[in-house]
């Protein structure tokens, strides 16, 4: 929303010694958030209205000439290049000394361009006669500027006196952000009102007068609304004899101001009264209503309509129709028809002002693709009551313009009258909420200007209408704590019961997690919930894999951000390749990523969101690094057992099938690892070897504890047995180390592999495995007998393997 | 005997002296004290000395062995000295040589910002909870009094399932399922992932961040909602932080405010990063709307409360200095190893 500081001005008292900048903070300060206010003159300086009293051929220079300009108490000299120009012309002059804003092609300075006195061609010029783009405005909004030159001025533009000011240019524009619940001030009567509250201030609002001859306009027009409920208001007044005319200055220059063109007298006072009164209102030429009959209906399906940009729509029977006796005449608070609407040969208008229900404005100039400047206010949802004033304040204006006769009586369609709600006046209530003590009188004197009214013997509030967002006590005590100030409230801290402040568990999960990948060398990464049903192709899997079940959103951005994740590895790999692509080195990232797994599709209750803990790296590194990550993450979160590699269970088609590993703990699934398959690799556009590891957090949540005894530091010494094997190729170190914790005896303290050998020096198909067996006994040094029988177990197992020692 | 003891004494100091080394030390060491020494040799003749004679001569000879015993341990320490200072000499490095660290992966800016959220919050009490992304309408609107058709609703912001579902706009809706357990007085925050219907650019994101924040007890006023957010953005951004609070709307709160930070760029004088406002906004805030209250089954009669929503991203793009969302979300490693 954007008002003329002029215009609010003109409708509360005492406002002249305010600066814009003092406006805007206390505009911002009360609720009218201020979002820029630009001062129309801030680059103009020393311009007069000037006549040109003689023009004549320069004497080196076939494009330029030399006038004479009376600028009131002197006359001047200035060389021009302008081709408009013609002795006795009426022109914006700035005198040397004096500042313009931009040149005359409208590219605007930043602080204006002085004009200082010189030669052109050797012919002396002191000052220069501007165009509208030199005075910072443009041909959008003065239409009767020429394209290329000087702007003529009306011949009775007073020689001598401030073209600034003649021109409406001492104006200041501010622009406001208004919220959603203040509809009344999308007008400048609504802004006026919140000014005069916020300086205090009496608001002196136009006062509609009387209008009308002695025709009863229900002679000329009838008006049937068929459907109250989307239009709860409709009124309409006739105007005949209209005279088409440029508007008075004054209004033309109040339009300017609020960026609006300048057309004619009947659209200017359209566009004034909706600027005033926030009330779009609507104009159609009576002669082409037939029947002189106005229906309003909803349209039927498939129903077609040209609108007044000529474009055709197809309505539905949602929509809400404007009809004469026969035929469709405008969409109703969105578009008139081309059907009816002003020509210049226009002789009889219909004025329309009506209030729509906002909700189905909405949704229609939705289904229609036609958001209009009247859709957006009606969609709003205004005040039934507003309609008549701008009605009547529209046809003051026709008269006082001279735009026609306006004729008697109003038509006034309005079966439910919308009253003003009543509240109690509760400021103890209002005090506690905010933990203020304002006083009684003081809240009284905010609501004044607000036009909220007091009844004492009743203590109630009466609420206008215009204020539909003032429902209950708290809106009252927002209303009072505006006024007062917020920044006049004071900062207390809360008092009541102490509460305890701490993490939940799954956070501290979380946070363990991004210990230990950090820990790793793993940084974190962030990545969309949402992705495209293509990563499935890329991840290589069937059509009927479970992670192709996902939740798909009804409105997506596009195909890319069209579904739930069900993996957190598309998000995680794509960053990698991001990474590889831009040529970093060694990359390990991770990520606590949610996935959202539906119990059902389609979806009828929330899907379960587990959160993944995701590391994947390329570069330096292999398998066994992420292995290590991996334990290290267990061990912080409390998982001391050991971890079981499954190689065989699991699908995961998008891991390399010799190098991935289902990850189990107590005999359960926690997730999987592994390298990525090259094909897998090559879809996500990364030439080097991926590993991924991925854990599923809900299920070692359960098992996190931080629960740990200390076990003593061993005081007799330990035995140790290396075992140094030929063991088969496809027998892993799980199955042997299996054969460890089943056979080692109650001594067995721990293991460790220190050599593992393939090649030509071993037996073919085999390899070399050398173990270091730790064997201990809390209360007294071993003797080898005592680690005797648990080796040779070891050993006999072993050989059920096919296993042998080294000799 | 006497000149004899006196000659070797003087003999093996000078020789002592005039070592170098251990091994030339070692040579005297043997040739005078040594089985076969000269000193050794001269005790051997104790027996030709006559016996009222041999405890002087015995006191001198031993005097002779102790002093060069002496001496010769001095001459040692004197040689491990230097020795050391030798090898101390060779062993020096160019200190200015590059640092050898641990690789670690560093934390997202985001999850580093929270993190302090987090602290200041927890250090007053607050306990952060969590609630579902893909949520009901119910929870995500019209409990927060945003009734069925509001604009707020409108297809343009809020990513739908279907018509019950949807993805949740705004982490409010933790305020509602806190309010319902039912379990008073509350004080919260709720950090979590939030979507709106945005295009990817500078300054949007289709999913970001936001911490939401509530406290619920008897005679909780506006006044410690003014507090509270002071109090946070001082530990936030620095004990000179001014906060501005202006009045807003808010379908769930009544009062309402923004609140906006003085730039602790410029300290509030103005300047590019504030865009010469001097001011930041930073949050919406505002006390609980009795109707939110009450649809969550609390008496707005005896219990108040004040609840606040802040974006993260916000935060870490402020406190950083980073000029374009999207680096969020790339996880480029040369972004990341910055934090």
């Amino acid at each position: 929303m954007k008002t003329s500081l002029k215009w609010i001005r003109s409708m509360v008292d005492g406002m002249e010694d305010i600066t814009p900048s003092q406006y805007a903070d206390a505009m911002t300060m009360s609720g009218s958030k201020v979002e820029l206010f630009e001062q129309l003159d801030s680059k103009l300086d020393n311009i007069k209205i000037g006549k040109i009293e003689k023009i004549e051929k320069h004497p080196d220079a076939d494009k330029l000439v030399i006038c004479q300009v009376n600028v009131g108490d002197k006359s001047v000299q200035i060389v021009t290049g302008a081709s408009n120009v013609f002795e006795g012309a009426i022109v914006p002059v700035v005198l040397s000394g004096g500042k313009v804003a931009g040149d005359h092609d409208g590219k605007q300075s930043v602080s204006g361009i002085k004009i200082k006195k010189g030669k052109l061609r050797g012919v002396e010029s002191d000052g220069m006669l501007c165009s509208i783009e030199e005075l910072g405005s443009d041909r959008n909004l003065f239409p009767d500027a020429p394209e290329n030159g000087i702007y003529i001025l009306p011949d009775d533009a007073p020689v001598g006196e401030d073209a600034i000011s003649f021109l409406g240019l001492d104006d200041c524009v501010v622009e406001y952000e208004i919220t959603s619940n203040r509809v009344d001030c999308f007008s400048v009567i609504g802004i006026a009102r919140e000014a005069a509250a916020t300086f205090g201030k009496p608001f002196r609002p136009p006062v509609v007068t009387d209008t009308g001859n002695s025709d009863d306009v229900n002679d000329y027009v009838s008006v049937e609304v068929k459907n109250t409920k989307l239009c709860p208001r409709y009124t309409a007044r006739v105007v005949k004899n209209v005279n088409i005319a440029p508007s008075p200055d004054w209004m033309q220059q109040r339009l300017r101001s609020q960026g609006i063109r300048p057309i004619n007298n009947l659209v200017d006072i359209t566009n004034y009264v909706m600027e005033e009164f926030g009330q779009p209102m609507h104009a159609y030429d009576l002669d082409t209503i037939e029947d002189k009959k106005i229906i309003v209906r909803n349209a039927s399906n498939g129903e077609k309509f040209v609108t007044l940009d000529g474009q055709e729509h197809t309505l539905d029977e949602s929509m809400l129709m404007i009809c004469d006796g026969k035929k469709p005449v405008g969409i109703g608070g969105i578009m008139g028809g081309e059907n009816s609407m002003i020509t210049d040969d226009v002789k009889t208008m219909l004025f329309e002002a009506a209030c729509f229900d906002g909700t189905n404005i909405r949704l229609s100039a939705k289904k229609l693709g036609m958001r209009t400047e009247a859709s957006g206010i009606f969609e709003k949802g205004l005040d039934p009551n507003n309609a008549i004033l701008a009605m009547n304040r529209a046809c003051q204006l026709i008269e006082e313009l001279g735009a026609g006769e306006v004729v008697g009586g109003v038509i006034d369609i309005y079966p439910e009258k919308r009253e003003p709600v009543s509240l109690p006046f509760e400021p103890e209530k209002y005090n506690r909420i905010l933990g203020t003590s304002i006083s009684k009188e003081d809240m009284l004197s905010y609501f004044v200007p607000l036009e909220i009214e007091y009844n004492e013997s009743s203590n109630m509030l009466k609420i206008p209408t215009f204020r539909q967002d003032l429902l209950s006590y708290a809106d009252i005590a927002e209303e009072v704590a505006r006024f007062w100030g917020y920044d006049r409230i004071p900062s207390t801290l809360p008092s009541g019961e102490a509460t305890a402040g701490k993490l939940s568990e799954r956070l501290v999960l979380d946070n363990i997690a991004r210990d230990a990948a950090e820990h790793c060398g793993f940084s974190e990464a962030m990545t969309y919930s949402f992705e495209s049903p293509k990563v499935f192709d890329r991840l290589l899997l069937p059509e009927d894999h479970p992670m192709r079940q996902a939740i798909v959103i009804s409105n997506p951005l596009g195909e890319d951000f069209s579904i739930m994740r069900t993996s957190a590895l598309n998000g995680l790999l794509s960053s990698l390749s991001t990474n590889y692509n831009h040529r970093n080195k060694d990359v390990r990232l991770y990520e606590l990523a949610k996935i959202y797994i539906p119990k059902g599709l389609p979806l009828s209750e929330l899907p379960d969101e587990r959160v993944q803990f995701i590391m994947g790296f390329f570069g330096e590194g292999d398998f066994f690094t992420l292995k290590g990550a991996v334990e290290e993450f267990f061990e912080k979160a409390g998982l001391r057992k050991k971890i079981q590699y499954d190689t065989n269970a699991g699908s995961y088609p998008f891991l390399h099938p010799g190098r991935r590993a289902l990850i189990s703990y107590e005999g359960r699934e926690f997730g999987f690892m592994g390298e990525v398959h090259p094909l897998t690799c090559q879809n996500y556009n990364i030439k080097d070897r991926v590993y991924i590891a991925n854990i599923d957090l809900p299920m070692v949540l359960p098992l996190m504890t931080f629960d740990h005894k200390y076990e003593g530091i061993a005081r007799f010494p330990a035995a140790t047995r290396d075992l140094s094997m030929v063991v088969p190729h496809g027998i892993t170190a799980g199955q042997i180390e299996a054969v460890f914790e089943s056979e080692g005896g109650q001594y067995l303290e721990g293991y460790q592999l220190f050599d593992i050998y393939e090649g030509s020096q071993v037996l073919k198909g085999h390899k070399s495995m050398a173990y270091s067996l730790v064997f201990r006994a809390s209360n007294r040094s071993l003797e080898e007998a005592d680690i005797t029988d648990a080796v040779d177990g070891i050993i006999d197992a072993l050989s059920k393997l096919g296993i042998s020692l080294r000799k | 005997m006497n000149e004899k003891l006196k000659e070797i004494q003087a003999k093996a100091l000078k020789k002592i002296d005039d070592a170098r080394g251990m091994d030339s030390l070692n040579e005297v060491r043997v040739a005078v004290l040594g089985k076969k020494g000269e000193l050794t040799a001269l005790l051997k003749g104790m027996k030709d000395v006559s016996a009222e004679d041999r405890p002087k001569i015995g006191q001198m000879v031993n005097d002779a062995r102790a002093q060069i015993e002496n001496r010769l341990q001095e001459a040692r320490a004197a040689i491990e000295r230097e020795e050391m200072e030798r090898r101390l000499a060779e062993e020096t490095i160019d200190v200015t040589l590059p640092a050898r660290r641990e690789k670690r992966g560093h934390r997202h800016p985001n999850s580093i910002a929270l993190e302090e959220v987090e602290r200041i919050f927890i250090g007053m009490g607050y306990e952060v909870v969590e609630g579902p992304e893909v949520e009901y309408d119910y929870y995500n609107f019209e409990a927060l009094n945003i009734p069925a058709n509001h604009p707020a609703k409108d297809e343009q912001d809020t990513f739908f399932i279907n018509k019950d579902i949807l993805l949740r706009t705004q982490t409010s809706s933790v305020q509602v399922h806190q309010m319902e357990q039912g379990r008073l007085p509350i004080r919260m925050i709720a950090p979590g992932r939030v979507f709106r219907s945005d295009e990817v650019d500078a300054t949007h994101s289709p999913s970001f961040h936001q911490i939401e924040g509530m406290v619920i007890d008897k005679d909780i006023t506006f006044s410690d909602l003014k507090g509270t957010l002071a109090q946070f953005a001082k530990e936030m951004f620095g004990e000179d932080t001014k906060v501005k609070f202006r009045p807003h709307h808010f379908p769930f709160t009544e009062p309402s405010a923004e609140v906006d930070i003085s730039c602790f760029k410029c300290k509030g004088k103005g300047c590019r990063f504030c865009k010469g406002e001097g001011w930041i906004e930073i949050l919406g805030c505002g006390q609980v709307h009795p109707r939110v209250l009450k649809m969550s089954g609390i008496d707005p009669d005896e219990y108040t409360g004040f609840a606040f929503g802040l974006g993260l991203e916000r935060i870490t793009l402020f406190k950083y200095e980073i000029d374009d969302m999207r680096l969020l979300y790339d996880n480029d490693d040369r972004f990341l190893r910055q934090f």
